[in-house]
């Protein structure tokens, strides 16, 4: 590429950032961050670029009669404008369906798609051509839920479907559908003490990630394209991206440029289509950044879900039985819908033990806006259903919310609804006790220990800033209760039902300035999670080297999947793993070769690479890492997979689906001011279990990030869909994500218990943090006032009955 | 339009500059200065946050022109803010505290007699090493915002409490991190400039 800042590559060679696994190595990008000079894709520059700007429905539903781009054409500074008919190849692409259309074609079926796109000299000459496009649309009624997607006279949102679901769903306006079913229900209920069925609702939440879609698109002078980009998986967006373009793979080539967090809302193409045909068409360099309205319609958003549980126990507080419907409305196309209904259908239950299950999850197709991967993917909503009936049933039953949970929590070797043994540690119960074995917050002073409000109106000794309402002066603990809340999540990680998951590393040893130097060259997204920092601790115990040098990430590589589903250190950390080893053995085979004959050693077993030299395992240096390798670098490129799964069976829903479960525990602690309806969070404090933290420093800021996010979800965070399915609130001031006074303290607990079938015994991390905390939010603040809070985010009218 | 103002101690003109164009967009786009980020551009999460004329701002709600003949100081210039601050503290020198403005940090006389370093060598300012060595950089996205704001919080106020920390970066977003690092961050920074100082 030309002039402009392209993502450099990150060097560890200071001994301060040196570490093995295990250890909390500092970031390696950290130095760059904290100077402003890391590239994020929305920094990127060249001297000729164009600005590209989306032209996106104002409607949810409409007929497109008819597009005039002529006046937006004849703007000085304008380039290109494109629309559906100047498409040079394919029109549609998706991450499993290929429904999505890159520009849209005669119908618009969301509020915020994208219609014409412009190339100009200026961001603002782009935006004020789009405006110019003439568009005239015929407004259609929309279908904004089950009912009225499953209507006898439902317009069909994806006529003639021919994906591989359509030939199982009940009805063309849901994308899939999994039932799970094992034991007899009927015959349960028969037994069941207590009976509990409620309904809940989730509402649509949005990834907030705080770098804006944004990248670079460069022509090549092969006719091919350089793309700069801030994705979560290189590799999908390639395939995805050559047949709209209409060129070989192997001329559309991907570099990963710096990303501002993903949280799932990168999965899915957004900008990348059109930068490249924008700059195909132009034959120059043609930058988009979104503004954050736009981004807002310009990424699939969490799942909003309607969920009906009905949970049967004994007496002595053994469930008998769930049954449960989870209807998750995927929007208008389909993205990862259908695996998003195989994670809650398969996860519905919890992380419990219950023999008689009968489970069925659906993803509708809507217009709404379109749903995909975030942070907890279909286990989320079914998270806040099943642990608000675990505290319903308790309740019933009059026993401790914990206590209850803990007699029904699965162990190792028990087995999921799914047939499907579990068989690693599953500590449920365990970290359940560690978290309500964790101090509680100080009382704040005023608030007598039993909680009650309405006696502290005059005490003015406290600090308004710890009161809900904060500086808004709104309370000085009169009307303020507090409550404590549990819950316990169970989230897969990796990609499930028989995916074939794998990612790719390419290792390289060489000597350089007398030093062995590994190079690490993966395709993996580095979105903020610290993968890069892992990569090279992997690299550095694996080959006993001190400097690492972590290669960009880009499509000169094989594939290392999506950096989602909490796969990427145990899936690219396990390929940079079996890498090294292998680039090991042959280090000892040519010092094998070389020196075996004049030192016995070489011929024992049980050789060590460390502190760059070749020791045995009783410690004896025989060897220099550098003298062996010389001037001949040792370069090895491998894949790596997780042990298969399969698919669920579409009636019952059995199959080995999952190929690892991580768990996460919160217990929450909330002050509301029942009269205005305010709740602020005095503390989160959480508990889970990592196989083996491989960077406890980056694994505590996971649970804690994660956590927040699933406070937001609490308390605060909905994208707003209204009448007409129209996006209500696509800003930071109306679509509120938590600041640091809405967020308490996060007390970790980490638990580190080894599944022997992961690299070193490791278990995702990103996810499960974010399945429990907003059940414990909500279950707090119902400790706190008595409420049933049937859905989130709570509102202050759900508090003051308003 | 022309705009004349000074970036991180060094003079600077921008021409051509549209009269809708922010701060932040001719610091980024005109200037070279990408280190300010653009997450909203509606003054919302404090990515963009910058100092003009020692007082944290928005660069994305300040139009162009209104940094005319002004001083501005942005997260490239940061490390080498904080040494001048401290070598004028230890060398018995009185920094102004911004008068009435309780925002308003390094004076501007002081600001003026900074010269840019080639190459941006100055070591890291006390705040962005605390950041590194927390654990407060994921993404880093919001990071420069939230360092602009840290560090003039810790020059207005070298031992803040909790309350106070979270009070003057409650503008500053960060969707990673869940803040509790950051809070480590920033006592670590306070506890070591107090150290040094
Ligand atoms: S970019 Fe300026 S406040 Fe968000
Ligand atoms: S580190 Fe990503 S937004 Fe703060």
């Amino acid at each position: 590429m030309g002039a402009g800042p392209t993502p450099g590559r990150i060097t560890q060679t200071s001994s301060a950032t040196r570490g093995a696994i295990g250890e909390s190595t500092l970031r390696p990008d950290g130095t760059l961050k904290v100077t402003g000079e890391f590239a994020y894709s929305s920094d990127l520059w060249h001297e000729d670029m164009l600005w590209g700007f989306t032209l996106r429905s104002p409607y949810a539903h409409a007929e497109i009669r008819s597009i005039d781009t002529a006046e937006a054409l004849a703007v000085p500074g304008v380039h290109a404008v494109m629309t559906h008919d100047d498409l040079p190849a394919a029109t549609h692409y998706g991450l499993e369906i290929h429904d999505q259309p890159v520009l849209a074609e005669g119908r618009v079926r969301y509020h915020g798609e994208a219609v014409a796109i412009v190339a100009a000299d200026h961001p603002e000459t782009a935006r004020r051509a789009a405006a110019r496009i003439k568009v005239v649309y015929a407004e259609l009624p929309p279908v904004v839920d089950e009912a009225t997607a499953t209507a006898p006279d439902a317009p069909v949102l994806h006529p003639g479907r021919a994906d591989h679901h359509a030939s199982h769903v009940p009805h063309p306006n849901i994308v899939h559908r999994q039932p799970v079913r094992r034991g007899d229900v009927v015959a349960a209920r028969a037994r069941a003490d207590v009976v509990v069925r409620r309904d809940y609702e989730v509402g649509m939440q949005d990834q907030a990630f705080l770098g804006p879609e944004s990248g670079l698109a460069v022509p090549a002078e092969d006719g091919g394209v350089d793309l700069y980009i801030a994705t979560q998986w290189l590799h999908v967006d390639r395939d995805q991206l050559a047949p709209v373009l209409g060129l070989p793979a192997d001329k559309v080539r991907l570099t990963l440029s710096g990303v501002g967090g993903a949280f799932g809302a990168r999965e899915d193409l957004s900008m990348q289509a059109h930068a490249c045909l924008l700059a195909l068409r132009t034959g120059r360099p043609v930058k988009i950044v979104y503004n954050r309205y736009e981004s807002f319609f310009g990424h699939v958003h969490r799942h909003p879900a309607k969920l009906t549980y009905e949970h049967g126990a004994t007496r002595d507080g053994q469930l008998l039985y769930v049954q449960c419907r989870i209807v998750l409305d995927g929007g208008a196309y389909a993205s990862s819908s259908p695996a998003v209904v195989g994670n809650a259908a398969s996860l519905a239950i919890g992380p419990y033990v219950v023999d008689n299950v009968d489970v069925e999850a659906i993803a509708l197709y809507s217009n709404n806006p379109p749903c995909g991967a975030m942070r907890g993917f279909g286990a989320v909503q079914a998270c806040f259903a099943y642990e608000a009936q675990m505290d319903a049933v308790a309740q019933e039953l009059g026993l401790d919310p914990v206590e209850f949970r803990q007699r029904n929590a699965m162990s190792q070797g028990a087995v999921m609804p799914t047939g499907q043994v579990v068989d690693s540690p599953a500590p449920v119960a365990e970290l359940l006790r560690r978290v309500k074995a964790m101090p509680m917050p100080p009382e704040r002073p005023g608030v007598p220990p039993d909680g009650v409000w309405g006696r502290l109106a005059a005490d003015r000794s406290t600090d308004v800033r710890a009161l809900p309402g904060g500086l808004s002066n709104t309370t000085h603990g009169e009307g303020v209760v507090r409550g404590v809340g549990y819950a316990v999540g169970i989230k897969n990680v990796g990609f499930s039902e028989g995916f074939d998951d794998y990612s790719t590393a390419r290792i390289r040893l060489e000597v350089i300035n007398g030093e062995p130097v590994a190079l690490v060259h993966t395709a993996m997204a580095e979105v903020g999670q610290g993968g890069v920092t892992v990569h090279a601790q992997i690299a550095r115990t694996e080959l006993g080297v001190g400097q690492v040098t972590i290669h960009p990430a880009d499509t000169q590589v094989g594939s290392a999947g999506s950096t989602s589903a909490s796969r990427q250190t145990y899936m690219t950390g396990g390929a940079v793993k079996h890498t090294c080893e292998a680039v090991r053995e042959e280090v000892l085979r040519r010092g094998r070769e070389r020196f075996g004959s004049c030192h016995p050693a070489w011929a024992t077993a049980g050789l060590l690479l460390e502190g760059g030299k070749v020791v045995t395992d009783g410690g004896e240096v025989i060897g220099d890492l550098a003298e062996i390798v010389g001037d001949e670098p040792v370069e090895l490129e491998l894949e790596f997979r997780h042990r298969p799964t399969e698919p669920f069976d579409l009636e019952t829903g059995q199959g080995f689906g999952h190929v690892q479960y991580s768990f996460c525990a919160h217990r929450a602690v909330v002050e509301v001011d029942i009269e205005l309806g305010l709740v602020k969070v005095i503390e989160l404090a959480a508990a889970q279990d990592v196989g083996k933290a491989l960077n406890p420093l980056s694994v505590v800021g996971q649970i804690q990030g994660g956590s927040t996010q699933g406070l937001g979800l609490a308390v605060m965070e909905e994208i707003v869909v209204s009448e007409g399915a129209r996006v209500r609130n696509p800003s930071f001031t109306d679509y509120l994500i938590p600041t640091i006074l809405d967020t308490p303290t996060i007390p970790v607990d980490v638990l580190e218990l080894a599944d022997d079938n992961a690299p070193y015994g490791l278990r995702g991390v990103g996810e499960a943090p974010t399945l429990s905390s907003t059940p414990a939010v909500v279950a707090a603040v119902r400790a706190a006032t008595g409420l049933p809070l049937k859905r989130v985010p709570i509102r202050p009218e759900h508090l003051t009955g308003c | 339009m022309r705009v004349n103002f000074t970036v991180n101690g060094r003079p600077q003109q921008a021409d051509d500059v549209w009269e809708g164009e922010s701060l932040l967009y001719v610091l980024r786009e005109r200037m070279g200065l990408p280190g300010s980020k653009n997450a909203c551009e509606q003054g919302e999460c404090g990515s963009c946050t910058v100092r003009l004329d020692g007082a944290p701002v928005c660069a994305c709600l300040v139009a162009a022109g209104q940094a005319e003949g002004r001083e501005v100081v942005t997260v490239e210039g940061l490390a080498e803010f904080a040494e001048r601050r401290g070598a004028a503290a230890s060398g018995g020198a009185t920094i102004a505290s911004g008068g009435t403005e309780q925002t308003s940090g390094t004076g501007l006389d002081e600001a003026r007699r900074r010269q840019p370093r080639p190459g941006g060598s100055a070591p890291l300012a006390p705040v962005q090493q605390a950041f590194i060595d927390a654990g407060a950089v994921q993404c880093g996205f919001c990071t420069p915002g939230l360092l602009v704001a840290a560090d003039e919080l810790l020059e207005r106020h070298p031992d803040p409490s909790d309350a106070d920390i979270r009070e003057a970066l409650s503008g500053n977003l960060c969707r990673c991190t869940g803040y509790e690092k950051i809070l480590d961050a920033v006592r670590l920074a306070a506890a070591r400039t107090r150290e040094e100082g």
